[in-house]
C-alpha cells in the first residue's frame, strides 16, 4: 500500500537534493535546474496533502506554483544571457561587481 | 456512472507500489546526478527524467491535470528554455571543481544533513493519515472540478497570475533586448572593411585537405601548414573557455597547433 508519508518522504529528499545543488553549483543555469527540483518537490508535497484531504486546493497551489516557476524562469534566464553577454561566463561567481 | 480511472483490489494495489519504488529510486538517483554532474547539459537530461517520474506520482495521486500540465510545461517547455540557453551559453560549459569559498562543500553537506534531519523528525512527529476514500473528483472529473474551483475560489489569485504571466514575458524581452548604439554598417563600409582586411575572397572552408572534415578542423595549406582562417572564431573562443578534458591518449603530435585540442573535445560533446 502506497501511503501519503510515501510521496512526503520522496519530497523531502527531492528538495534537501535541490538545496544542495544550489549551495554547491557554480553554474548559474545549474543552480536555476535545482531551484525547479526544489519548487517540483514542494509540489509533490501539495499534491500528495490534496489527495490526503480528499480536496483540490492542494492540487490548485499546485498548478499555480507552476506557472510562477515558469515564469520565474523566463525571467531569470533572459537575465543569464544578458550577463553571459556581457562577462562571456555563466558562473555565479563571475558576478561580483557589486561585491563591497 | 463509475468514474473509476482509480484502478482498486489487491493486485492494483501491487501495482502501484512497484511503480512507486521504481520510479522514487529513479528519481533520487537523477536528482543526485543533476547534482554532481559536471556538464550543464547532462543536469538538463537528469532533471527531464525526475520531473517526467514526478509526472507519473501525480497520476497515481489522483491528478491527471497536473500530470499533463507537468510533462507539457515543465518537460517540454521550461527544460527546452534550458536547453536554449544552454545552447547560447556553450554546450561544452562545465562546473571548475575548485573551491571559491573555503569550506564551502563541507558546509553545504552539514546544511543539508542538518536539513534533512529536522524535515524527517518534522514528518515523523505529525500524523500523516491515509488517503481519502478515491472519488470522481481525483479520477475523470478531475479538470472541471479544477476548473469550477480556479473560477470561482481562486478567481483573483488566476487572474493576478495572468499579469504576471504578462509582466515576466515584457521584462524577458526587455531584459534580452540589445539597443544598437552605432548606426548599422553600409554596404560600402562593409566592403571597404573587408578590403581592409587583406583578405577580400571568402575565407577558406574547414577539413580541406585535412584528416577529416569537422567544422573545427583546419584546412590546410598547399605546404601542408594550417590554416587558422578556416576555423570558426567562436569554436577557438569555446576552446580556450573550456579546457578539453582528454580521456587517454593526447592529440597527434604531427598536426598539435592552438586548434587541434579543440577537435577531440568536440567529439565529445558531440556525442552527447
Amino acid at each position: 500500500m502506497v501511503s501519503p508519508a510515501h510521496f512526503i518522504a520522496l519530497s523531502v529528499i527531492l528538495f534537501v537534493i535541490g538545496a544542495v545543488g544550489v549551495l554547491v553549483r557554480r553554474n548559474a543555469i545549474v543552480v536555476f535546474m535545482s531551484v525547479e527540483l526544489m519548487l517540483n518537490a514542494a509540489n509533490l508535497a501539495f499534491v500528495t496533502f490534496a489527495r490526503m484531504h480528499g480536496a483540490l486546493d492542494g492540487q490548485i497551489i499546485a498548478f499555480f506554483v507552476m506557472v510562477v516557476a515558469a515564469a520565474e524562469v523566463v525571467v531569470g534566464l533572459a537575465i543569464l544571457t544578458a550577463i553571459f553577454r556581457a562577462r562571456r561566463s555563466a558562473s555565479v561567481d563571475d558576478a561580483n561587481l557589486m561585491k563591497y | 456512472m463509475n468514474h473509476s480511472i482509480v484502478l482498486a483490489g489487491p493486485a492494483a494495489e501491487t501495482t502501484r507500489l512497484v511503480a512507486y519504488w521504481i520510479l522514487a529510486i529513479a528519481s533520487v538517483a537523477a536528482a543526485l546526478g543533476m547534482v554532481l554532474a559536471r556538464k550543464a547539459v547532462h543536469c538538463a537530461v537528469l532533471l527531464a527524467v525526475v520531473m517526467l517520474s514526478l509526472a507519473v506520482f501525480y497520476a497515481m495521486l489522483g491528478a491527471p491535470f497536473l500530470a499533463f500540465v507537468q510533462i507539457i510545461v515543465y518537460t517540454g517547455a521550461v527544460l527546452m528554455l534550458f536547453l536554449f540557453v544552454l545552447m547560447i551559453v556553450g554546450i561544452s560549459a562545465a562546473d571548475s571543481m575548485i573551491e571559491t569559498i573555503r569550506g564551502q562543500r563541507m558546509w553545504a553537506a552539514l546544511s543539508a544533513i542538518a536539513m534533512l534531519v529536522l524535515l524527517s523528525l518534522v514528518i515523523g512527529h505529525a500524523v500523516i493519515g491515509s488517503a481519502a476514500p478515491a472519488s470522481a473528483k481525483f479520477g475523470n472529473a478531475n479538470v472541471t472540478a479544477l476548473a469550477s474551483l480556479i473560477f470561482t475560489r481562486y478567481l483573483y489569485p488566476f487572474e493576478i497570475i495572468s499579469a504576471l504571466l504578462i509582466i515576466a514575458a515584457v521584462g524577458a524581452m526587455v531584459l534580452a533586448h540589445r539597443e544598437r548604439l552605432t548606426p548599422k554598417p553600409t554596404q560600402r563600409e562593409l566592403a571597404e572593411q573587408r578590403i581592409a582586411t587583406g583578405h577580400p575572397a571568402p575565407l577558406p572552408g574547414p577539413g580541406t585537405y585535412a584528416q577529416h572534415n569537422a567544422a573545427d578542423m583546419p584546412a590546410l595549406l598547399p605546404d601542408g601548414s594550417q590554416s587558422q582562417l578556416s576555423v570558426s572564431a567562436v569554436l577557438t573562443f569555446r576552446a580556450a573557455e573550456s579546457p578539453p578534458e582528454l580521456p587517454g591518449g593526447t592529440p597527434e603530435a604531427g598536426t598539435a597547433g592552438p586548434v587541434a585540442p579543440s577537435s577531440t573535445d568536440s567529439h565529445e560533446t558531440g556525442e552527447q
